[in-house]
């Protein structure tokens, strides 16, 4: 029983964020059973997974690894193409709708891995602001490239091309990208199963990692690099693995959202959501999983929730945004804010150990 | 080994070796290194050898080039001339993180703990490389990973308590007072399991009382863990005491070598930090 109890003792955050994930999909799975949600609301669930995901991963990036990374949807819009391209390519192969969104998520996971590396190796030369620039670069091209691919499937296979024209597709071809225009005739995999899945899967390797030596390490490289290298740490090791991780659960979460829509064009994937991500992160605070699970579910809500307010919402949402910021930055509010945390916290612990004796 | 291994240490290298260094392979041999800076030369010149048990300090007045030889030593620069040997390898073009894993550690001048991280987890991390576990294991919380981070739990615990540290285990590291982050660093520097640890001013900022503290820990640090010292430091009592040999640099070059005796009574020594008598 004691082991237990430390268990608690030591684990409390990370039972704290399991715990609220898997209410907050209970509650949400019963009301949508139950037809108590709007048909906005239910189309707002597998877009919030999604964003939780990408808020979670780049906290990696930004609050554990500390760089400041512009160009995140980037990622995200790789991993929706590959996802995309990977459940056309599988329809009829693989029966179960599952089995494809859960193949089409790896897949994009993947390769955005893949490019995560490509865009790591360059960027991670540089440190501070000069990074941030530079993944913002990054991002556009990316952007750019994926907007830019024609991408179609006939019976010899899947076929790339930079045009309509140079596709050439074979008799009964089928293209999934075209270009600008994005994939359109997207069948919707997504389902808020699959997207609560995937928060667990990335809660549970973003937790793990910050509580293992490897994410002792990337903060350590954070807080103090010549120390890091000092006490024998790759530190260009560390910032890489931190990045490329990031940008997997990144691709995972871009396939998890391209796949919820019918038509998904690569406009989505640019500088906007990049900075929408970040402010998820910064509001939800640097380094705090758990505080960008919940940021992401209410700024994602908030301006939707608004567009009864039209053209005002956007002006509303930036000021909910400066003043939830003051509010938070004030040193009184953040000494209240410890205080109330600690007390919660002191009732959670006791809760779960009671329910465990 | 190589060439090398031929030449242990058979002749008292300043003037003084402990009798059971006698006839081992030194765990510092620097051979007339140097660094240069655009047209400036930082250092020159500098040959020192240390014994594997040995306490040695490194004294100069301000600007002469202490911190730069530690930063040569540690891989933070490239030498220009010379070569570093730790426990008989040449740390040639080698990053600062594969010198370390050679066997030799540091503190800095300048506090550099992480800072937002705890007391243990900074000792953790200066255990990096004793910790085996994959990467895989780590993401996955495989049982290995239990049993590494037990033992590292338990290993941490031990250092920190061995420098009197253990109350502090869980405080932010950046919330100590000064003189528990000076030693929370050479704490951090030992967990590295080094054969050397270099110690960049470690009184500095320390009233006499916490510095006396200090002495015994230096003396009971090498007696211990049976490591050399290497140390820079202004208090003269520190290093009058402590150190078994003593280099002094001024200028880049080193000016005297010798035991804390011949280092008091060195002409060249009391020239450097008083000045050279006028009229003369």
């Amino acid at each position: 029983m004691n082991k237990i109890k430390q268990y608690f003792k030591t684990h409390s955050y990370n039972i704290a964020t399991y715990g609220i994930v898997i209410i907050a999909y209970v509650v949400m799975q019963y009301l949508s059973n139950a037809d108590m949600l709007s048909r906005s609301v239910n189309g707002y669930l597998v877009p919030i997974c999604a964003y939780i995901v990408l808020a979670v991963s780049l906290n990696l990036v930004v609050g554990i690894s500390g760089e400041l990374s512009l160009g995140h949807a980037g990622f995200m819009g790789v991993g929706a193409f590959a996802g995309i391209v990977t459940a056309a390519c599988l329809q009829g192969v693989v029966d179960s709708d599952f089995g494809r969104l859960m193949a089409a998520l790896l897949v994009g996971g993947v390769v955005a891995g893949i490019a995560g590396v490509i865009v790591g190796v360059p960027v991670l030369r540089l440190r501070g602001d000069y990074l941030a620039i530079v993944t913002l670069a990054f991002g556009e091209i990316l952007k750019n490239i994926i907007g830019n691919l024609y991408i179609g499937k006939d019976e010899t296979g899947i076929r790339v091309a930079l045009s309509q024209a140079e596709l050439h597709l074979g008799a009964g071809g089928k293209v999934i990208l075209s270009g600008a225009l994005g994939a359109t005739g997207v069948q919707k995999l997504s389902t808020f199963f699959a997207g609560f899945l995937l928060i667990l899967f990335t809660l549970f390797v973003v937790l793990n990692l910050i509580n293992s030596k490897e994410g002792r390490a990337i903060k350590a490289v954070r807080d103090n690099r010549i120390a890091a290298e000092s006490v024998g740490i790759n530190v260009t090791a560390f910032r890489m693995k931190a990045f490329v991780v990031s940008a997997f659960l990144a691709g995972m979460a871009g396939a998890l959202y391209g796949l919820n829509y019918s038509a998904v064009s690569a406009s989505k994937f640019g500088f906007n959501t990049s900075i929408d991500i970040l402010v998820f992160v910064v509001l939800g605070g640097m380094g705090n999983i758990l505080g960008s699970v919940i940021s992401a579910t209410v700024l994602y809500v908030l301006p939707e929730a608004m567009r009864g307010l039209a053209d005002y919402r956007m002006i509303l949402y930036a000021v909910v945004l400066i003043l939830v910021m003051l509010f938070t930055w004030s040193p009184k509010v953040k000494e209240i804010m410890s205080v109330v945390t600690a007390k919660l916290g002191g009732i959670f612990k006791k809760k779960e150990v009671g329910t465990n004796e | 080994m190589n060439e090398y291994s031929r030449k242990m240490l058979k002749v008292p290298t300043y003037n003084l070796l402990r009798e059971q260094d006698m006839g081992k392979l030194p765990v510092l041999d620097v051979r007339n290194l140097g660094i240069d800076f655009g047209g400036l030369t930082a250092v020159d010149s500098f040959n020192i050898t240390i014994g594997p048990t040995e306490i040695s300090g490194l004294i100069g007045p301000n600007g002469a080039g202490k911190t730069t030889i530690f930063n040569l030593l540690t891989g933070v620069y490239q030498p220009t001339r010379g070569s570093v040997l730790i426990n008989g390898i040449d740390t040639k073009g080698m990053p600062t993180h594969k010198v370390n894993k050679l066997g030799i550690a540091r503190t800095f001048q300048n506090i550099r703990l992480f800072s937002e991280m705890t007391a243990l987890d900074n000792v953790k991390v200066g255990m990096h490389n004793e910790i085996k576990c994959s990467f895989v294991s780590s993401l996955l919380h495989l049982p290995s990973y239990h049993k590494a981070e037990k033992a590292a739990n338990e290993k941490a615990m031990e250092l920190l308590d061995f420098m009197g540290l253990a109350d502090v285990a869980n405080v932010k590291a950046g919330s100590l007072p000064y003189g528990v982050q000076r030693r929370l660093e050479i704490v951090r520097a030992l967990a590295t399991n080094p054969s050397i640890i270099l110690l960049d001013e470690p009184a500095a900022g320390m009233n006499p009382s916490e510095t006396m503290e200090l002495m015994h820990q230096i003396r009971r640090i090498r007696d211990t863990f049976h490591i050399a010292i290497f140390l820079i430091e202004h208090d003269m009592n520190l290093v009058m005491n402590v150190c078994e040999a003593i280099a002094v640099v001024n200028y880049g070059r080193i000016i005297a070598k010798g035991t804390p005796e011949e280092i008091r009574q060195n002409p060249a020594v009391i020239e450097a930090y008083l000045g050279k008598e006028d009229g003369e």
